[in-house]
């Protein structure tokens, strides 16, 4: 039986727990470093954890929820695991933690939303690349291989890389 | 805070054509995975897609809410003839011209429609809306950047362009087309404005863009109680697509 299991049950040892739930499409970052955790909430039967979609159609949501709802098991108690809208997720909420370890994978982290900002002129700004560090970058692609990423290349050391995409 | 009942026949009605209108261009663009011109444009228009099915989901998650009806069946069980989306989206897939020309009339219609909806008094959708927009900025960037480059580009684009604009233009209006009982929703504080202001608003909107690029403004729909039915023999074809794989094994869990 894990550790958890006999502890008591406190909202710490639950966002703990969430912090070692991967993101699926991203793996090296937890859903706690992508913000994606609005509220934990432990009742003395019931642990509810709300949820923010990253995008409306995420293909992963399910994935999270099941993933979340079996890390949560061994807390033993009845499970309500939900995404809502009420609070729009955006990439503002990615922690610090969460963006040093994006970089380190590889992926540039999003810079600050501007929403009424034309996203054309947010976007082609250069990114700094995560390989080499220099800003001689282009956009190369707004859209990549999941709908939160956006393909650039890097003019100093060649490579193409993937950010983040600021929403 | 009690939240007062919306006027359910209105608001089904609303849903309903947004969740039909996101549904079907989400489809058809789909239709591109795998043989738009260039490698970029097939993982867009996948992602486009994939935005856009998103979005009838959810929204289909509130109609279905609100009805007590299953959204997968509001998706895929109803006869062609009761969709509800416009009638812009009933082109069929066409070039990519045509696939533009349609992206940039419905985005900044879409657009004008969603900024009505914000900070609606019915939290279920205005929570959604807050979520769409930031979304929609991408496809509005996507459409903006392509109708240019070919507007722009003179020759067989620029051709193709005008041949696409004049055969979708009778039709443009008809994300506007007037809900039935819309009125209550205004009341209501759900939608700033009814259809008809909201079309102004988007005529406003894109005026400086066509005229920069030389294009014409749509004119007012010909039929325009009749923007969201009629569906002809495009939808037909596609309705028989996107519903093949459910419509083989009724009732089976996928």
């Amino acid at each position: 039986m894990r550790a958890a299991a006999v502890r008591a049950v406190n909202e710490r040892a639950v966002r703990g727990a969430l912090a070692e739930v991967a993101d699926p499409e991203i793996p090296v970052v937890s859903i706690v470093d992508l913000g994606l955790v609005e509220e934990v909430d432990v009742a003395a039967d019931a642990i509810r954890v709300v949820l923010l979609p990253t995008f409306v159609g995420c293909p992963a949501l399910e994935l999270i929820r099941s993933a979340v709802e079996t890390r949560l098991g061994d807390f033993h108690r009845r499970l309500d695991v939900r995404f809502e809208y009420r609070v729009p997720w955006t990439s503002d909420r990615i922690t610090d933690a969460g963006r040093r370890k994006l970089r380190a994978a590889g992926f540039a982290p999003p810079g600050a939303v501007v929403l009424g900002a034309p996203v054309r002129v947010q976007l082609g700004a250069p990114q700094p690349c995560p390989h080499c560090g220099s800003v001689r970058t282009v956009l190369e692609s707004a859209f990549g291989p999941t709908q939160c990423r956006a393909i650039y290349h890097c003019t100093a050391c060649r490579q193409p890389f993937e950010a983040f995409k600021p929403v | 805070m009690t939240v007062a009942a919306p006027p359910v026949v209105a608001l089904g009605e609303l849903l309903r054509s947004m969740a039909d209108d996101e549904f079907v261009i989400g489809f058809s663009d789909s239709e591109w995975t795998g043989i738009a011109p260039i490698l970029e444009e097939d993982v867009a228009m996948s992602s486009l897609a994939q935005d856009e099915l998103g979005h009838a989901a959810a929204l289909y998650g509130l109609l279905g809410g609100l009805l007590g009806e299953d959204p997968d069946a509001l998706a895929y069980d109803r006869p062609p003839g009761a969709y509800r989306h416009c009638r812009l989206l009933d082109h069929g897939r066409g070039d990519w011209a045509m696939t533009i020309a349609r992206r940039f009339l419905y985005d900044s219609a879409d657009a004008v429609r969603l900024e009505a909806l914000a900070g609606g008094s019915w939290p279920p959708l205005s929570d959604l809306v807050g979520k769409l927009v930031r979304e929609e900025r991408y496809h509005r960037m996507h459409a903006e950047a392509w109708l240019t480059r070919l507007a722009r580009g003179g020759g067989e684009a620029r051709t193709r362009l005008l041949v696409a604009m004049r055969t979708l233009q009778s039709d443009a209006a008809t994300v506007f087309t007037p809900l039935p009982e819309e009125a209550a929703l205004v009341d209501a504080g759900i939608l700033a404005a009814r259809m008809p202001e909201l079309e102004r608003r988007w005529r406003a909107a894109i005026g400086p863009a066509l005229a920069d690029l030389g294009l014409p403004m749509p004119p007012p729909a010909t039929q325009p109680e009749r923007g969201r039915l009629d569906h002809g023999a495009p939808f037909r074809w596609l309705w028989g697509e996107f519903t093949s794989v459910r419509r083989s094994e009724p009732g089976v869990a996928w």
